[in-house]
């Protein structure tokens, strides 16, 4: 088993801390995990990525030049990720913000909804779990027992209170995330 | 008693540095911030151990201040370390030659970013040169140790001032940002105590200035002797101990390099990439190898050498304009050809970038 991802989009869309939770996830599951940022002047705007690989075997490089899966979350990173899906790969994206939907025909692709809603739920800052959730939903790579345990390891102790909404909003996004082509 | 748990955590590089810092029984380290390598006094910062080891964790006032305080500190017989990206590094590099001059441990991290001047923030290995040709002034080396994964960098700050100490002498760990800003699983050691002022002084008494007892002469602690016989044999007593290192602490890794061809020769995150590339020549039948130097001071001249006799070429992949590849082309010594593939500017290649210019270079031609 091998997955590559990477996530893509507005810095304080909690891009990282996304595949930080899957990263810790695999690491509950047993898996060799890197979890590779663009970092710097990202975390103050702009465009936020990060390249995470789980696999059962030693990873060798943390750099991929093309993704298994790539979840897409603003127009500037469709731009730049979509033609790095791997033929056969799976492409996900939020649909709020995009003019230019994905054209590929040799890829899955899925959308989710899921600025709307967490604002619908009240709490926007659930958006990248309810993502996570589709993702798994999508790709069941991790069990949802372990990325509990890594959604807890991922948290510092003092956001534990959030851990039930985070969870809820996991199971949210599988539900509402559905497939295009 | 069961067997003792493992203590498995998923850290970036930097964080590393600080927890195996505490963990390695460090007594100080003294820091300035820069990306990318801030979060090592941040997580310094966060862990206060000056509350459960007593070990010391100060944000100078600049890296000059902090290089210095280095210098005092290692000047006691103490573990210390500092950490720096490039542009501080340079401005450490008077400091450094004092303290290699004065022949004194310690351990200094390099979490490369893209130059010339303030240049990027992001990861570069342009800094070769620097760290194994001098940086400073002077003819010395330092030991220089790159580590190409996050738990190298948590058990090379072990090796790194165990060498320090062994001889005397500063060693860098020289990564990237790519490495610190990473996140991978890492064992963490065991804590284990600082040494008492009794050990110290045991291990320490021909040099440190610990505070003189009444059984031992004066030590004095200086890099200047003005007197050119005297300077002399300092230099050659110098030259020496880089011999000595040269024959006893050279550490690479030879992957798939029985029965190559091709060799790629690449330390760090580099060695990372070139893995994936040499998986992938591999996958299409061509015999490639990947060479990575562990320790860039001393450097593996001679299982290199080696493979010349046998090999068609060698290609320096590095993330700078051709640094390396000079102690590549001098180790090889014109028996096979040696090409140079980079990036610059904070751009990073990928495994397939690597395989192209591999055949671009030698393979083709």
């Amino acid at each position: 088993m091998k997955e590559t991802l990477i996530i893509a989009g507005f810095g304080g869309q909690g891009v990282l801390s996304m595949g930080k939770i899957l990263a810790y996830s695999g690491v509950m599951q047993g898996f060799e995990v890197t979890w590779m940022p663009s970092y710097g002047p990202e975390m103050r705007g702009g465009t936020a990525n990060v390249t995470v690989i789980l696999s059962d075997r030693k990873i060798s490089s943390p750099i991929a030049y093309e993704y298994d899966t790539a979840i897409i979350l603003n127009q500037q990173s469709m731009d730049k990720f979509e033609a790095k899906v791997r033929p056969g790969g799976t492409l996900i994206y939020d649909t709020n913000g995009i003019t230019h939907h994905p054209t590929r025909t040799d890829i899955h692709i899925y959308s989710i909804n899921a600025t709307e809603e967490s604002a619908k739920l009240g709490n926007t800052k659930l958006f990248n779990t309810m993502i996570l959730g589709g993702y798994l939903k999508v790709c069941p790579v991790v069990t949802m027992e372990n990325v509990k345990l890594g959604l807890k390891k991922s948290l510092p102790e003092r956001a534990w209170k959030m851990l039930p909404e985070n969870e809820k909003a996991i199971l949210h996004g599988a539900e509402i995330i559905h497939q295009i082509r | 008693m069961a067997q003792q748990q493992q203590e498995v955590k998923l850290m970036k590089g930097n964080e590393v540095i600080a927890h195996a810092a505490i963990r390695f029984g460090c007594d100080a380290y003294f820091g300035y911030p820069i990306t990318p390598q801030s979060e090592v006094m941040e997580t310094l910062m966060e862990l206060k151990p000056w509350e459960t080891t007593g070990m010391v964790v100060l944000q100078a006032e600049s890296e000059i201040s902090s290089i210095n305080m280095v210098y005092g500190a290692a000047a006691t017989g103490k573990r210390v370390l500092t950490s720096s990206s490039s542009p501080g590094i340079s401005l450490m590099a008077e400091g450094i030659s004092y303290i290699a001059g004065a022949e004194l441990p310690c351990l200094i991290v390099n979490c490369q970013r893209g130059g010339p001047g303030l240049g990027t923030i992001q990861p570069s290995q342009g800094d070769y040169f620097q760290a194994c040709k001098g940086g400073g002034h002077g003819d010395y080396h330092l030991i220089v140790l790159a580590p190409n994964s996050v738990q190298e960098m948590h058990d090379f700050v072990k090796l790194g001032l165990d060498l320090a100490f062994k001889y005397r002498n500063p060693a860098m760990i020289l990564a990237d940002g790519a490495i610190g800003q990473m996140m991978e699983k890492v064992v963490l050691a065991p804590q284990q105590p600082r040494r008492t002022n009794e050990e110290i002084a045991a291990e320490c008494k021909e040099w440190a200035t610990y505070g003189k007892p009444a059984d031992r002469k004066r030590n004095v602690v200086t890099s200047l002797e003005l007197q050119s016989e005297a300077m002399e044999q300092i230099n050659l007593r110098l030259n020496a101990k880089y011999r000595t290192m040269e024959e006893n602490e050279v550490r690479y890794e030879a992957i798939e390099c029985d029965d190559a061809d091709y060799v790629l020769v690449a330390f760090g995150s580099s060695a990372r990439i070139c893995s994936a590339t040499v998986e992938m020549a591999r996958a299409e039948g061509l015999r490639v190898g990947l060479l990575r130097p562990i320790t860039l001071y001393p450097f593996p001249t001679r299982p290199i050498a080696e493979l010349a006799k046998r090999v068609k070429g060698f290609l320096s992949v590095e993330l700078n304009a051709g640094q390396m590849v000079e102690d590549v082309r001098l180790a090889v010594n014109g028996a096979a050809p040696v090409e140079h593939y980079g990036r610059q500017g904070g751009m990073i290649y990928s495994p397939d970038e690597v395989l192209a210019a591999l055949k671009q270079k030698l393979i083709k031609a």
